[in-house]
């Protein structure tokens, strides 16, 4: 599991390796059932305080991103509850939002990003696959 | 006393005309990692040295586990590992006499610890000290202040001066020492983005006096970058309730504040302002501006 932390970055570390996990979740480099590293492992790995791992673990649990089993384990949930949709729906309206600001910003109008969502590369690129 | 490792209270010193500490009050809680931040001269090297009895209490007193370390050194220093800032081993012994002689001083000295911690830093311990590197030397202190698995772990500005490999090295074992159960750890740093990682609590040191003192979580929670527009231009600063910082010009200026957000916005609806730019401070941020402001 790649993670990256960015300590001085104003954004809190949990915050960080939450989200980071959310990512990989979402963009399906991280599969429902996978084990997530222990607590210690990952906060030597990130070079962390513990207690900020276990915290993020703790939030991702209650957002239902993760689940924790009887071997003290924890494991990434099954993305097809209710609560792992919205996170992912969250996720994407952040880019959404970070991608409508910096067209406006550039100048272009609603439509024209539209328009250019649509004609999209990745779009033409799944569209042959399928 | 409460459950605190380290209990300082009112603490004064004076170095002739030199008031290194003031009035400083300090109580670091079992368990978890303890950073103390401040700049060079603050006297984070002076209080540590009064948590290990090298220096009594002038005024106020110093509890460590309970004890007073100046009167009882043996039963206190042989529960801390204690890494200096100076990293001053006797440089005609080799590593395994170091070694030999400090595990005297501990009963809980663990021999495969050693061992286990030479091969992860790649020690040979037949070399002698004036023969190693500056981080080989480091690895070696780090070494000597973990062998005897301390209950509270001292480290003095412990990657000032490394290369990141051994700053690693430092970091991950201040991780695994707080992961094991009940271990404290104190250490003293200007690198703020390792007290960033790793600090449960901080405590920022100035001009010898404790100018804050919380958990990092609310310290960071507490401090915001906030940006005002007035409904007219100012030469200078308007003052703004628990600003600790602030600099613009004109109708634009930014605070650092502290405190919580319903009370800024009403703060600033009172000086007939709008925020119109929010961001949170790292570390550093909330050092610098205390620093500025004080």
């Amino acid at each position: 599991m790649q993670i990256h932390i960015q300590a001085q970055g104003g954004v809190p570390i949990y915050l960080q390796v939450m989200q980071q996990i959310k990512y990989l979740v979402a963009s399906g480099r991280l599969k429902p059932g996978e084990e997530l590293p222990s607590i210690r492992v990952l906060a030597e790995q990130l070079l962390v305080n513990p207690n900020t791992i276990a915290r993020a673990y703790r939030e991702l649990e209650s957002a239902g991103v993760v689940e924790k089993r009887r071997t003290a384990g924890t494991y990434i949930a099954d993305t097809g509850s209710p609560l792992a949709r919205k996170e992912r729906l969250k996720l994407l309206k952040q880019q959404i939002d970070g991608l409508l600001v910096e067209a406006f910003q550039m100048g272009f109008e609603l439509d024209e990003v539209l328009k250019l969502v649509q004609q999209s590369e990745i779009l033409s690129e799944t569209s042959k696959k399928g | 006393m409460g459950d605190y490792i380290v209990d300082i209270e009112n603490l004064s010193r004076t170095f002739g005309n030199t008031q290194a500490l003031q009035d400083v009050t300090l109580r670091v809680p079992r368990g978890g990692v303890f950073g103390l931040i401040g700049s060079n001269g603050a006297g984070k090297t002076t209080l540590i040295k009064h948590i290990l009895g090298s220096h009594y209490a002038q005024r106020g007193s110093v509890r460590v586990f309970g004890l007073d370390p100046v009167k009882e050194p043996v039963k206190v220093l042989g529960r801390i590992g204690y890494m200096s800032e100076n990293r001053d081993v006797p440089g005609w012994m080799r590593i395994q006499e170091l070694i030999d002689f400090t595990s005297t001083f501990y009963p809980s000295w663990d021999p495969g610890y050693v061992k286990e911690l030479l091969e992860l830093f790649e020690l040979d311990s037949k070399q002698r000290i004036r023969n190693l590197s500056r981080g080989q030397t480091a690895r070696v202190c780090l070494l000597l202040a973990l062998a005897h698995r301390p209950e509270l772990l001292v480290l003095d500005e412990p990657s000032s001066g490394l290369d990141p490999v051994i700053r690693r090295d430092i970091l991950a074992a201040i991780v695994r020492t707080t992961a094991e159960d009940g271990r404290t750890v104190l250490f003293s740093s200007h690198l703020l983005d390792e007290v960033e990682r790793l600090a449960d609590r901080i405590a920022l040191l100035h001009q010898g006096r404790v100018i804050l003192e919380d958990s990092l979580e609310s310290v960071l929670e507490s401090f915001h970058r906030i940006t005002l527009r007035f409904d007219r231009s100012y030469s200078v600063a308007p003052l703004f309730d628990g600003a600790i910082d602030s600099r613009g010009q004109g109708y634009e200026w930014t605070y650092v504040v502290r405190g919580d957000k319903t009370r800024l916005e009403q703060t600033a609806q009172s000086l007939h302002a709008q925020i119109v730019g929010e961001s949170p401070l790292s570390l550093d941020d909330i050092f610098v501006s205390n620093i500025h402001g004080s």
